[in-house]
């Protein structure tokens, strides 16, 4: 290094120049925007998502879908739905009746955050989002259960009726819960696998309660 | 030679004795080991520290003692922290569940079962279902009872969930908190052998209403005799749990107080218990088809 001993620089030179490295050129399929695609296309695009995970619901063998990419349009709308089928059932005193519209909502989100955090103290390890997503989700049946139940009452209200309701009832009740259990216990430590299943058992129950009680006037 | 005297062996005399021919020397004592140390307190202590003692043989005993002083050490705005009161396995849960619902005479809950690891997921859990057990039992009762009557409409009485959830939540953590709040005054006061942190009062009391549950789901049985019975069952069986856990706590202290402490534990829990029983379910009146007396200008009059 001798012959830098003379090197200077002078200080009202300014020193500058570029630090950051130019990025790669992005790959091809992640540089599409969707701002020019037209509107039809986009809402296509998110309703055949939540369609798809409609039908893992029904057909739960052991995929992740519902667990990769989460969204919460599928258990809203499986929310208002169920919120609005069980109206009318509600007699004129305020005190007896069935759960008003509010009730229902707060007890399906609420119930499904209790469970995930539940779920999360317990030491799962999914995400937030991920399992309010599959609990809304497999709430399907339940409302597709709930559709039968109207329909049946329109015939009549007797014990056949009330027999008929409540096999209903019970399989799609044993459906839900099953669902659920195969997308989310696999996120559980072994030893504590029951203790995050029995919650999700207790919320179901209390959603095929309410549709099982649903008397129109 | 001096050298040679030096190497000889030499009998050393007795502790006690060298001690005693020169009391200034530097000594140095190493601990015995832990298991004599609780042999002695064993021997010394109370009853129940004695049955713990034989007890604390199981296996899992070893890791709790061990993770005691582990715990409960993040900061309590962490996730982490909340954590720590969810360190239970299913086993665990099931056999706490078992030992409040069966309970032994002199085997004190706390010791014996929550060893210093509390848990929030019973107390919450069992509130939970014995909040929906009570409401849908109740619903179901009153169906039953009023089956034949022509008047009668079924409706699902939703409201009684929310009044239920209230009543039972605020129960099982109120009520330990002012029970914690009191044993610490007394504490300050008495110097008392035995003392719990709130958690630990809190799951006392939570795995103590499980009895209730199966009690609510059989109180549909449309019989006034038979819900009594099974009341003072229950309430005999949780409040034993309660007395056998806070009897210890108290009876250091006053005699008049202690039992009045306990005497108000036993009389809340059996306030709870009848309010329900008397709230959530109609009473079965001796309900028979309405007879029909004739009356003499030709109408019938249906009396109750």
């Amino acid at each position: 290094f001798a012959g830098l001993a003379d090197v200077s620089i002078a200080e009202d030179i300014p020193v500058e120049g570029e630090i950051t490295v130019p990025v790669g050129a992005h790959s091809p399929d992640e540089d599409y925007s969707t701002l020019d695609e037209p509107v039809r296309e986009t809402i296509m695009r998110d309703l055949k998502a939540v369609g798809k995970k409609f039908v893992h619901v029904l057909y739960p063998k052991k995929s992740s879908a519902l667990l990769r990419d989460w969204d919460l349009w599928g258990p809203l709308v499986l929310c208002v739905s169920l919120a609005l089928m069980l109206q009318g059932g509600a007699a004129d005193s305020k005190e007896d009746g069935g759960p008003q519209f509010a009730e229902v909502f707060v007890i399906i989100w609420f119930g499904a955050v209790v469970i995930t955090l539940n779920s999360k103290l317990l030491g799962g390890t999914i995400s937030f989002f991920q399992s309010l997503c599959v609990l809304g989700y497999c709430v399907l049946p339940l409302v597709v259960a709930m559709l039968v139940c109207r329909l049946v009452l329109l015939a009549g209200a007797g014990t056949a009726s009330f027999l008929v309701r409540l096999l209903v009832v019970a399989a799609m009740f044993g459906w839900s819960t099953l669902a659920s259990t195969a997308f989310l216990a696999d996120s559980q430590p072994p030893n504590r696998k029951a203790l995050v299943v029995y919650p999700i058992f207790l919320f179901y129950f209390v959603i095929s309660w309410m549709i099982l009680t649903f008397t129109p006037q | 030679m001096a050298a040679v005297d030096d190497l000889k062996f030499r009998e050393f005399d007795d502790a006690a004795n060298l001690l005693a021919a020169n009391p200034d020397a530097t000594t140095i004592s190493i601990d015995e080991p832990p298991e004599v140390h609780k042999n002695q307190h064993g021997r010394a202590g109370e009853r129940g520290r004695e049955e713990d003692d034989e007890l604390l043989g199981t296996d899992d005993s070893d890791k709790t003692e061990l993770l005691a002083g582990q715990k409960k050490s993040a900061p309590f705005w962490t996730f982490e922290y909340y954590q720590t009161f969810f360190e239970v396995d299913t086993y665990q849960v099931l056999d706490r569940i078992k030992g409040a619902v069966f309970p032994v005479p002199g085997r004190n809950f706390v010791r014996l079962y929550i060893r210093s690891n509390p848990d929030l997921y019973g107390p919450f859990w069992i509130c939970a279902t014995l909040v929906f057990a009570i409401a849908v039992s109740g619903n179901l009762s009153n169906f039953f009872i009023h089956l034949g009557r022509p008047t009668y409409h079924y409706v699902p009485e939703f409201r009684k969930v929310s009044i239920a959830a209230t009543t039972i939540y605020a129960y099982a953590w109120l009520v330990p908190l002012a029970v914690w709040g009191f044993l610490m005054w007394r504490n300050s006061k008495v110097m008392n052998i035995v003392s719990y942190s709130f958690l630990e009062i809190v799951c006392v009391y939570g795995y103590s209403l499980f009895i209730y549950i199966p009690t609510a789901i059989l109180w549909i049985i449309p019989q006034k005799v038979v819900r009594w019975v099974l009341m003072m069952f229950s309430l005999c069986l949780s409040g034993s749990v309660l007395v056998m856990t806070f009897w210890p706590a108290v009876r250091d202290d006053n005699r008049r107080v202690a039992l009045a402490t306990v005497g108000t534990i036993v009389l809340l829990h059996a306030l709870l218990s009848v309010g329900c029983l008397a709230y959530f379910f109609d009473a079965p009146e001796l309900d028979f088809p309405a007879p029909v007396t004739p009356v003499h200008n030709g109408t019938t009059l249906i009396t109750k």
